[in-house]
């Protein structure tokens, strides 16, 4: 199997990779640079639990190839935080009980923190909207649409 | 909707409490399943069959295994111990021996340095197949030649029946199974097969140890049960295979089952290397067991003044292939088939059958979400039939203590059906919403597909009910162990259970009982792990609150004993190290002839719940939106409060999604749509919202009188939607999940 090598600045943060050319950049970021921050739960791009900031947009690392990225910046859930804090977003999700297993989670939160940064103060209907990406197959989603309005409301 | 009180931190028994996972998960920093990493780590993958039914004539794994970068390619041959395990009945081969019985058996594994590698050895597997005549049709299968040499023929309260293809029959007989009476209404039912859909893959890791043995990280529901299963296949003693709980992404039942437990672990011993295994989402759609599909035939007979008199059902459940928990979600099918209703007479059989289909085993509800379908239908007819107002008449039935169920057990202990429903029906429900209005709000949603000219609104009601804990005589006991060290200026605690923390938040449950018990704040929760303390049970039978509960609790007593045995205080490095099993109160089998209790009873205890449901549905296309959804459920006493409405609203949304949209669909045997774009699972767009109201109605045997909390939402939710679409439509609709075909007309 033919390598190539990536260049990757991930949460402000250059690595190199030595990658397969199929290798997504999800499986590289979970099994080559060590952060398994963001989920595997189908590698088809229906989930939205691999959700990551490709340049700034919101995209699902399952469905991008490693070598699509090459040369380009991503922010994964584990960059969202400032100065070792948590992120508003972070910090709404534990406090209303939207984390049960949590597998979704750095998806929606991730997510979240695009949609807040766009629109600051969401209605119910648009939170729904777009949210309607990310599954959740544990909360029933009342309490991820509590820390939105509570992360917006910060 | 609104916005949650600040929770606490370190809380006690009855307090809102923050996950003490919630910070690592919301960082990525937590650790699933999936997750896990190794020096010299291999990846393992699973050659699976293609066929429902098939013999296998040859394998032949030469051209895989001398491929580069491959360490390990092994068949049945190369279980080193027993070749098949099982939860009930060990019929499930570890690898396909001369048979594959459904679509996605395993059948070979291999293991290589990257999981590409992995992936097309497996492909280089020749595998000649001889395919036979699958079995699909459970009203069929009792006719047709076995898939399986054998059949169980034990068990608790096993019946004997002899025709082929039978997992488990049950015959209950309550009263006079002829008693006539004023009016009788009947209807047949059908349920598609749901799947669990937790979103965290199969997953786990393999690491060899120096002398034999081995060490798996695993996302499960019960670490002990696995090790039970697992080490007599690799012919190690149990105390050479520890089970490590790894991060766990959602179970709802479809981790009961062993995944890759045993394949890792026998590619891991084999290369001497440890060994990651994920499943993909295709695979891990085949991979696991599923919610047993249901036929339901039943009648209800009932006086004018509203009273049933006598209900009588036949159940058919398909197991598929292999027994799983089936004999046990048989016993959850016919027990409950008659709702949380005092009826002196019924007919109960019901029968799970084998067949070349996707095996089926536990998932949340576990035969009640089944019966609940069926029997809550049935009294929206008996009320249609009798002109008395449906929760009137779920009232004028309801169960309570002192009353028995069709198996002859009587109801002691809490049981506030009545309450419920009166709580549920006393909710206000939304006024109807104004046209026009955004497509977002209408049925079809962002699809803006209507106007709104075809949308009827109708409300729906229903009320279920199951048990808490294993039943008919199984000892599901629960151990903890509690550490108190002397700080030199105080005292530092130590719990360890092995409960499985899916998401449930028994990690708080355990903390929580520490701190009210030790009346200590800090106190540290060790890792799940066979290793350090005995078997937890599983994590379902919405059992784990209750029974870690009480583990933690007498743990905890016994070292504050002791610890005022030694004066009440350590000194610096002493220690107290206590270990407390706990027990619920014994059960006993049902008569295997009547169906009847015997001795002290089949269930330990029950929990209820009734919703009423509000919804639109545009007749003309056949598209449904949930408006709102008002529940109240008996949950003894809420441990912690906010995470029991997070189980409410959670369970609620899986009940919808067997009501609307979930169903694994097979073509002779084989599944037709296993991804999440084929397999629909609720969105944010699909959820309305739900207000749930907590009946706490202590149960006398339990610690600080908790039940538990996972299952009733799911069993009544579904029957409570489709109880809605009904009104809204005025068509029978008796087939989950329920299709715009079926709403307009056409199927
Ligand atoms: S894993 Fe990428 S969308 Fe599901
Ligand atoms: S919390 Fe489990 S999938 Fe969302």
């Amino acid at each position: 199997m033919l390598a190539v090598r990536v260049e990757l600045t991930v949460n402000g943060e250059r690595h190199e990779a030595d990658v397969w050319a199929g290798e997504s950049l999800l499986y590289v970021l979970r099994e080559r640079l060590g952060l398994p921050g963001s989920k595997n739960a189908c590698e088809q791009g229906e989930c939205g639990s691999c959700s990551v900031l490709l340049d700034g947009k919101l995209v699902c690392a399952c469905l991008v190839l490693a070598a699509q990225a090459d040369g380009h910046e991503l922010v994964t859930v584990e960059g969202l935080g400032q100065d070792g804090g948590l992120h508003a977003v972070q910090d709404a999700f534990t406090e209303t009980g939207a984390v049960q297993c949590g597998f979704c989670t750095p998806g929606l939160i991730v997510a979240t923190a695009d949609l807040l940064a766009r629109n600051p103060s969401p209605s119910d209907d648009e939170i729904r909207e777009a949210l309607s990406g990310n599954l959740c197959r544990c909360t029933g989603y009342a309490k991820i649409f509590d820390a939105v309005r509570l992360a917006a409301g910060s | 909707m609104t916005t949650a009180a600040r929770t606490l931190e370190r809380g006690r028994v009855g307090e809102s409490v923050k996950r003490v996972d919630a910070i690592p998960k919301v960082t990525g920093e937590f650790a699933y399943s999936s997750d896990l990493f190794a020096a010299g780590m291999l990846w393992g993958h699973t050659l699976r069959s293609p066929h429902a039914h098939a013999r296998i004539v040859e394998i032949d794994i030469s051209d895989a295994v001398g491929m580069p970068r491959v360490h390990a390619v092994l068949t049945h041959a190369d279980v080193p111990g027993a070749q098949t395990y099982g939860l009930e009945f060990a019929d499930q081969p570890v690898l396909a021996i001369d048979r594959v019985r459904y679509f996605g058996e395993p059948v070979a594994v291999v293991a290589a340095e990257h999981p590409e590698q992995a992936r097309r050895a497996a492909e280089r597997i020749h595998v000649d197949y001889e395919p036979l005549e699958p079995v699909v049709d459970p009203e069929r299968a009792t006719e047709q030649a076995p898939i399986h040499d054998g059949r169980p023929t034990a068990g608790h309260g096993f019946r004997d029946d002899a025709r082929p293809n039978v997992v488990r029959t049950i015959v209950i007989r309550h009263g006079d199974p002829d008693a006539q009476a004023e009016v009788s209404v009947s209807g047949v039912y059908e349920l598609g097969i749901q799947d669990q859909a937790f979103l965290g893959p199969e997953s786990g890791l393999a690491v060899p140890d120096a002398e034999g043995g081995v060490d798996i990280y695993v996302a499960t529901q019960w670490l002990h049960v696995d090790r039970d299963q697992v080490a007599p296949c690799l012919g190690l003693e149990p105390d050479q295979v520890r089970i490590h709980l790894a991060g766990v992404g959602g179970a709802f039942g479809g981790r009961e089952d062993l995944s890759i437990q045993i394949h890792a672990a026998m590619l891991a011993l084999h290369a001497g290397r440890p060994v990651k295994m994920v499943y993909n989402r295709e695979e891990s759609f085949v991979g696991h067991i599923h919610r047993h599909p249901a036929k339901i035939w039943m009648e209800q007979r009932a006086n004018r003044d509203g009273k049933l008199v006598n209900v009588r059902a036949k159940i058919l459940l398909d197991g598929g292939a292999y027994a799983s928990s089936s004999a046990a979600v048989t016993a959850n099918a016919s027990s409950f088939a008659c709702g949380p209703y005092a009826v002196e007479n019924a007919l109960v059989e019901c029968t799970c059958v084998y067949t070349n289909n996707p095996p089926c085993g536990a998932m949340r509800g576990f035969g009640a979400v089944q019966s609940c379908f069926a029997h809550e239908a049935q009294m929206d007819k008996l009320a249609a039939e009798l002109g008395i107002d449906p929760v009137e008449l779920r009232l004028r039935n309801a169960l309570a203590p002192g009353d028995s169920l069709p198996t002859g057990q009587k109801i002691t202990g809490s049981f506030p059906a009545a309450e419920v429903i009166r709580r549920a029906a006393a909710l206000p429900m939304p006024e109807p919403e104004e046209l026009p209005r955004d497509p977002l709000r209408l049925p079809g949603g962002s699809g803006n597909t209507t106007r709104g000219q075809g949308v009827k609104r109708g409300v729906g009601f229903a009320v279920g009910f199951k048990n808490v804990c294993y039943s008919e005589g199984f000892d599901d006991s629960t151990a903890a162990r509690v550490r108190l060290t002397g700080t030199g200026n105080g005292l530092e605690a130590e719990v360890d259970c092995a409960a499985a923390e899916v998401g449930q938040g028994v990690v708080n449950v355990i903390l929580q009982t520490a701190r009210t018990e030790l009346e200590l704040d800090d106190v540290v929760l060790g890792s799940a792990t066979t290793s350090s303390v005995g078997s937890a049970g599983s994590a379902s039978a919405s059992r784990m609150t209750w029974m870690a509960a009480g583990a933690v609790q007498l743990a905890a007593r016994a070292a504050r004993e002791e610890l005022a045995r030694r004066g009440g205080e350590l000194k610096p490095a002493e220690t107290i190290d206590v270990e407390r099993v706990y027990h619920h109160r014994p059960t006993t089998p049902l008569d295997p002839e009547t169906g009847q209790v015997t001795g002290d009873g089949a269930h330990v205890a029950y929990i209820c719940a009734a919703m009423r449901v509000v919804a639109e549905v545009d007749v003309e296309l056949g598209l449904t939106r949930v408006v709102w959804i008002g529940t109240a459920q008996d949950v003894g006493k809420a441990v912690n409060p906010q995470a029991v409405y997070g189980q409410i609203e959670g369970g609620t949304a899986q009940g919808l999604g067997l009501a609307l949209m979930e169903e694994i669909q097979t073509r002779d045997g084989l599944i037709a749509n296993a991804s999440f774009t084929d397999y629909l699972i609720p969105t944010t767009l699909d959820m309305p919202p739900v207000v749930a109201e907590l009946v706490e109605e202590p149960e006398p045997d339990a610690p600080y009188g908790v039940k538990g909390v996972g299952e009733p939402p799911t069993v009544v939710s579904t029957a409570a939607i489709v109880s809605a679409l009904r009104d809204a439509t005025g068509r029978d609709l008796n087939r989950v999940p329920v299709r715009p075909d079926d709403i307009v007309g056409l199927s």
